[in-house]
């Protein structure tokens, strides 16, 4: 009979080797998380070193699990998995929310109004700008440059103030609702949009000067963590870390769900600019670009919202969609965000599934990691940019 | 400044001993002002104003209250660790750099002892700073402390290099190891006229000396971009990982200890000391000491502002650093002004 509790297995280390000079070398063990300053969260990393470099890593997850499906199951009502979306990527709850409603809105034929539209746009794009902020941001600090950090954040507090006035929160905003929005933007909302994109632009320019383009940075990045185009793919990694590796693939583009395909946006890729295509200095930069892009979607979409229209009108009374399943897939600030639902005709989800692109980015960790060093871990586990609230759930 | 002591105090230990503990004072007040005006640099780079409100004006007793709050910590000894090591480590840690101040003239009045071989004694007197720092890791018993102990020994051994070559440099000109009479040699104002006499402008080749020589003490004082042995993001805290309380106090204390020391000796070296940039005037003993601090707190405020704009090397990068670019120049930069003396003197 087995027994309950299996045996955790033993952690193999290559014996001792004889260095030739009476001397024996042996690789160490060592676990880089879950309480370390540069994993983002709780990821727990168990590194086998060489010295200085990496045999081979092994990340381990599950420190920030939140049973999001058994909850979202347990709710009994459609609408109040919103808030619980909010909590998987946190640095991007808009975008979480936006996935989740269009899904909702598909599996029961609801058509939201012009203006809500927009402003979901809008919302989802400024969140973009705010996540891809946290990411170049806390890049650098992990390189060691804790300057452009604070800069980072300077800007990301405007858009979350912006974020404020809409919504009440900072942080998760449970603002995109099924059918509609919790409520319409305030007055100055269009006023203070654009002051922020005049503020910001200058800005991008700066961060070039100060971070990407600093010789120091530049070394500590290019060639490191080389994520081939063809590996990227066959582990399904998705978003900019995809699109620095050169594939030009942005679902905002290729699968254009709500009115996306009205504007017009280039979809930046890695170009290898400073060294091999893919590595960690191209993944970064796309992020910075990106930004740029996100500006003039957010500039074309305050250009054509429309000042009439009711962010509630197709709100429904109960949601209670027909039986069946939906995957609905939307571009997060870090890749893929895909919903599978299943509906069994009752007001309490039968399940709710997320593809979370950081789950999946984070899968391609072992695969790039062999033979950095353990600084080069840091920089590739930045440059992946995870959020571990979704990659546990 | 000691027969001035010894004219109204009789016993001769207590002289020696006030004597001595001068630069004690001088090291724990500037480290105070000093981890201060850090704080309020990194504020105002970073777009924000830094400590406000502890002491009233400008949070000038931040570091104070941080002090006492760091004195009442648990000091705690990871029950694994070698306990005489992983305690006695801290303290040698800043004897290093607190022993290496008795070469120094602080002014024309005070130098600690007026040794023949002041350079190089300070030279000797910090290297036992990386001893400690091995004994710090190796004795933590944790593998990132281990780690980032490795990376001080690698780093201060090859950087020992390309400094003591740049100092060496100094020395073919002044021909004195003693650092009072190499202060002396650059008082007055002859260079070009109305430039002091300082060795910095003794000839182009100085100048490169010079940043030889800073980049050399960046990374011998493990500041940004050369803080590998530290470095939060990577190594938790290297071999401060396990440190808590006054024991990590102390290693913060010789940080900024030898940040000055090597401000300082940059100062002596190439910019002329306690003598006045303007002749004459303002020139004394006082006077000298506020020149000598100034000089040395200027080069602070640089490595304070390199830290606060530029990432961190990675350890490998580093030694290509120093191996094929620092050490090379350096010593082409010793032959060129050994020549400029041959052919100019």
């Amino acid at each position: 009979m087995a027994t309950l509790k299996e045996k955790s297995p033993e952690v193999t280390v290559t014996p001792p080797v004889s260095a030739g000079n009476g001397l024996k070398t042996q690789e160490m063990v060592v676990n880089m998380g879950p309480q370390h300053p540069s994993t983002h969260g709780v990821l727990r990393v168990q590194l086998t070193l060489d010295g200085e470099i990496v045999v081979s890593a092994v990340p381990h997850i599950g420190y920030l699990h939140r049973c999001f499906e058994k909850h979202c199951e347990a709710m009994n009502d459609y609408n109040k998995v919103v808030p619980y979306v909010d909590r998987m990527d946190y640095v991007a709850a808009m975008n979480n929310e936006h996935g989740y409603a269009l899904a909702m809105e598909r599996m029961m034929g609801i058509e939201v109004n012009d203006r809500v539209e927009h402003i979901r746009v809008i919302m989802a794009e400024l969140q973009r700008i705010a996540s891809h902020l946290l990411a170049v941001g806390t890049f650098g600090l992990d390189i060691g440059a804790f300057t452009p950090f604070l800069h980072c954040f300077i800007e990301r507090e405007k858009i979350l103030d912006i974020f404020e006035k809409a919504s009440g929160a900072r942080l998760l905003y449970n603002y995109i609702w099924i059918g509609g929005l919790m409520n319409d933007v305030p007055a100055d909302f269009k006023k203070d949009t654009t002051d922020f994109i005049a503020s910001f632009r200058p800005q991008i320019k700066e961060l070039n000067d100060l971070l990407s383009h600093n010789k120091i940075f530049v070394d500590r990045t290019a060639n490191v963590g080389v994520l081939p185009d063809k590996v990227a793919i066959n582990y399904g990694v998705s978003g900019p870390s995809l699109r620095g590796s050169g594939v030009k693939w942005d679902l905002r583009r290729d699968d254009p769900y709500s009115i996306y395909d009205k504007f017009d946006f280039d979809v930046i890729v890695g170009e290898g600019k400073m060294g091999t295509l893919g590595d960690c200095w191209d993944r970064y930069i796309v992020r910075v670009w990106e930004m740029e892009e996100s500006l003039k979607i957010i500039e074309q979409a305050l250009d054509s919202m429309p000042d009439e229209g009711d962010v509630h009108e197709s709100i429904p009374k109960k949601v209670r969609p027909p039986a069946g399943e939906i995957y609905c897939r939307t571009e997060t600030p870090r890749g893929e965000l895909g919903y599978y639902i299943i509906s069994d005709k009752s007001t309490s989800p039968y399940r709710v599934k997320a593809r979370a692109p950081s789950f999946v980015n984070l899968s391609v960790l072992p695969a790039i990691s062999v033979g950095a060093m353990v600084a080069d871990m840091v920089a590739i586990i930045g440059s992946v940019d995870i959020v571990l609230g979704e990659v546990d759930r | 400044m000691q027969e001035f002591l010894e004219s109204f105090m009789s016993s001769g230990p207590l002289v020696v001993f006030v004597f001595s503990i001068i630069p004690l004072k001088i090291i724990l007040v500037y480290a105070l002002f000093a981890i201060w005006l850090e704080r309020k640099v990194a504020g105002h780079m970073q777009d924000r104003l830094g400590p406000m409100e502890t002491g009233g004006w400008h949070g000038w007793a931040q570091t104070i209250a941080d002090l006492l709050k760091m004195i009442q910590k648990e000091d705690i000894v990871p029950a694994k660790a070698d306990r005489f090591l992983f305690k006695m480590a801290p303290f040698i840690a800043f004897a290093a750099s607190y022993g290496a101040f008795v070469a120094i003239p602080l002014s024309s009045g005070y130098i600690g002892s007026m040794i023949d071989v002041g350079v190089f004694y300070i030279v000797a007197i910090t290297s036992l700073l990386s001893v400690s720092i091995i004994m710090a890791g190796w004795a933590s018993n944790n593998k990132w402390s281990l780690l980032g102990a490795m990376r001080t020994a690698a780093q201060t051994v090859s950087y020992e290099v390309p400094t003591v070559v740049t100092i060496l440099s100094v020395i073919i000109v002044t021909g004195t190891l003693n650092l009072m009479e190499v202060t002396e040699m650059q008082s007055g104002n002859g260079f070009l006229g109305f430039l002091p006499n300082w060795i910095i402008f003794h000839s182009p080749f100085m100048i490169l000396a010079f940043f030889l020589f800073f980049i050399a003490a960046l990374a011998e004082s493990h500041r940004v971009p050369f803080d590998l042995p530290e470095s939060e993001s990577e190594l938790v805290g290297g071999y401060q990982t396990e440190y808590s309380g006054m024991r990590w106090g102390l290693f913060m204390l010789t940080e900024y200890a030898d940040m000055l020391l090597l401000s300082l000796v940059g100062a002596t070296l190439f910019f002329g000391g306690w003598n006045s940039p303007f002749g004459s005037f303002m020139d004394g003993p006082l006077w000298g000491a506020f020149w000598m601090l100034l000089k040395g707190m200027v080069l602070v405020f640089v490595m304070m502002w390199l830290r606060w704009t530029l990432p961190r090397l990675r350890v490998d990068q580093l030694m290509n650093l120093c191996w094929k670019y620092l050490i090379p120049l350096s010593f082409v930069n010793l032959v060129l002004i050994a020549f400029w003396e041959m052919i100019f003197k």
